[in-house]
């Protein structure tokens, strides 16, 4: 059946999309931790400093 | 009242300031007479669907001549630094709001009536006797287009990019007073009653109120150095 | 753990086993549609869509409001997170419409006023994530995102009444997607309503963590350069 190609390819569009949105986010996410606790680090070292 | 004084006296400055240097306006009736020089070229003489199209030519001109004039006022203010004189005078920011919508008012009208006289020319349609008409969708449709228009110039006077982003953002925004200008001018263009159109002359009266209302409200988030 | 990510994680699997239910209704619980085929099936998730879609821009409205009413930066946040989505759920929709239209009615595109209406709804919120992009500075930011979103949620209703009133003077060739609904295609739209509500929710729930991530990091770097 044609149609279910059309449905399929609708399907696979939608979780796609929406799985990559997820994975992105996830990944800033952990990169945007890191940094944080790099610049605590950073900050906390200064203040000891002064 | 002295709240309206203040408006009229911004306005007043603005077409003061065009009537000596005469920057503005020229520039806008240039390009809106482009456009119409242009698209004529798209067409054959005495083609099927003229009528349904003609109107649409004659908005699409003034939508760009106008967003050529809205962000160019307010890049004056801006490169001149008289933004800030503005902001500083003891009157609320809406009142700047409500100012240079009507001067942008002004020099939209002046410029749509040159071209639609310019553009009865080209397209051999009588104007005259559908004067009041015309004088009627010119009237409800531009006050709503120039009220965003306005607001949206000073959203993008001072981002980068703001050439392009003035458009992409109002073209959405001012999709309604498009269908129903050019819904009203087309049956004006076949010598309908206005009666007929009622709907969409409805529809831009509540279109302006709505949004001048918004304006007002939001000018003065949006005003800045 | 701190309580957000409490939140997501429940949330995260909440959502999973929603939308693996809707799956399987849409699936195999509903029966054939007549007329359409199972290419009608893509109803199931393309409706829900577009009303969360709606949703979305709704919050984005409401973040906006409350940012220029309390100033405070989260209500920007919760705008722009929902914005992002509102814009992937919208794009979601033209696209499985689009296919949709293209096996039912051997058309790519409709000029209906619905799928009208959206296109310029995503148009609108795309020129929000493209006016972010052009301004640095975050209050400034904010503030013409609020407006931005505030015009934009106004203007909405008036360009569906526009382009349905234009619309009904020129007679469809297509007519609205009126179908018969049978109660197990009910029921099943009511649970992908339900899955993709929480969905929304769960990836408006991360975005915003992540937003706030961001603005710590800022802070704190702004509170670096300061002691430098």
């Amino acid at each position: 059946m044609k149609s279910l190609w059309y449905l399929f390819s609708a399907y696979t569009i939608i979780w796609f999309l929406i799985w990559s949105y997820t994975m992105w986010i996830g990944r800033k996410q952990t990169h945007l931790f890191r940094e944080i606790e790099r610049l605590k680090t950073l900050l906390s070292k200064h203040d000891l400093s002064e | 009242m002295r709240y309206l004084k203040k408006v009229l006296a911004i306005t007043v400055k603005d077409l003061l300031l065009e009537a000596h240097t005469k920057e503005l306006t020229p520039a806008m009736l240039v390009f809106s007479l482009i456009v119409i020089v242009i698209f004529n070229f798209s067409f054959e003489p005495g083609m099927q669907n003229a009528d349904i199209i003609t109107p649409g030519i004659l908005w699409i001109a003034f939508v760009f001549a106008g967003m050529l004039g809205f962000a160019r006022s307010f890049a004056k203010e801006h490169e001149q630094e008289s933004i800030r004189g503005l902001m500083l005078a003891p009157v609320d920011h809406s009142a700047i709001y409500l100012g240079k919508t009507l001067s942008n008012l002004v020099f939209l009208f002046c410029v749509e009536i040159i071209s639609v006289l310019v553009f009865g020319i080209f397209f051999n349609i009588n104007i005259f006797p559908i004067i009041p008409g015309l004088a009627v969708v010119l009237g409800l449709a531009t006050p709503g287009f120039v009220a965003v228009g306005t607001l949206y110039a000073a959203m993008a006077a001072n981002i980068r990019l703001r050439e392009i982003l003035l458009p992409v953002l109002l073209f959405p925004i001012i999709v309604p007073v498009l269908i129903a200008a050019v819904k009203i001018t087309g049956s004006v263009f076949k010598g309908q009653p206005l009666s007929d159109v009622s709907g969409w002359l409805n529809l831009l009266v509540a279109y302006n109120g709505i949004f001048i209302v918004v304006g007002v409200l939001t000018f003065e988030y949006v005003i800045e150095e | 753990m701190k309580k957000i990510d409490i939140a997501v994680f429940v949330l995260g699997i909440l959502t999973f086993l929603a939308i693996s239910l809707s799956l399987y209704m849409a699936f195999i619980y509903t029966p054939l549609e007549k007329t359409m085929g199972a290419v009608q099936k893509i109803f199931y998730f393309h409706l829900p869509l577009a009303w969360i879609g709606f949703l979305a821009f709704f919050i984005v409205f409401l973040g906006g409001v409350l940012y220029l009413i309390t100033g405070s930066i989260k209500w920007d946040n919760l705008a722009y997170s929902s914005a992002e989505i509102g814009v992937i759920f919208s794009t979601l929709v033209l696209v499985t419409g689009s296919i949709w239209a293209k096996r039912a009615w051997n058309t790519w595109w409709t000029w209906d006023p619905r799928l009208t209406t959206m296109l310029i709804l995503w148009m609108i919120y795309v020129g929000y994530l493209m006016m972010r992009n052009a301004i640095d500075n975050v209050e400034r930011r904010a503030k013409i995102s609020a407006v931005i979103g505030i015009a934009g949620f106004v203007d909405v209703p008036i360009v569906f009444m526009a382009i349905r009133w234009w619309r009904t003077m020129h007679p469809l060739l297509i007519t609205s997607k009126g179908m018969g609904l049978a109660p197990s295609m009910l029921t099943t739209l009511f649970v992908s309503l339900a899955s993709f509500t929480l969905l929304y929710l769960y990836l408006l729930l991360i975005r915003v963590r992540l937003g706030l991530a961001v603005n710590t990091a800022e802070e704190i770097k702004i509170r670096l350069s300061d002691k430098l």
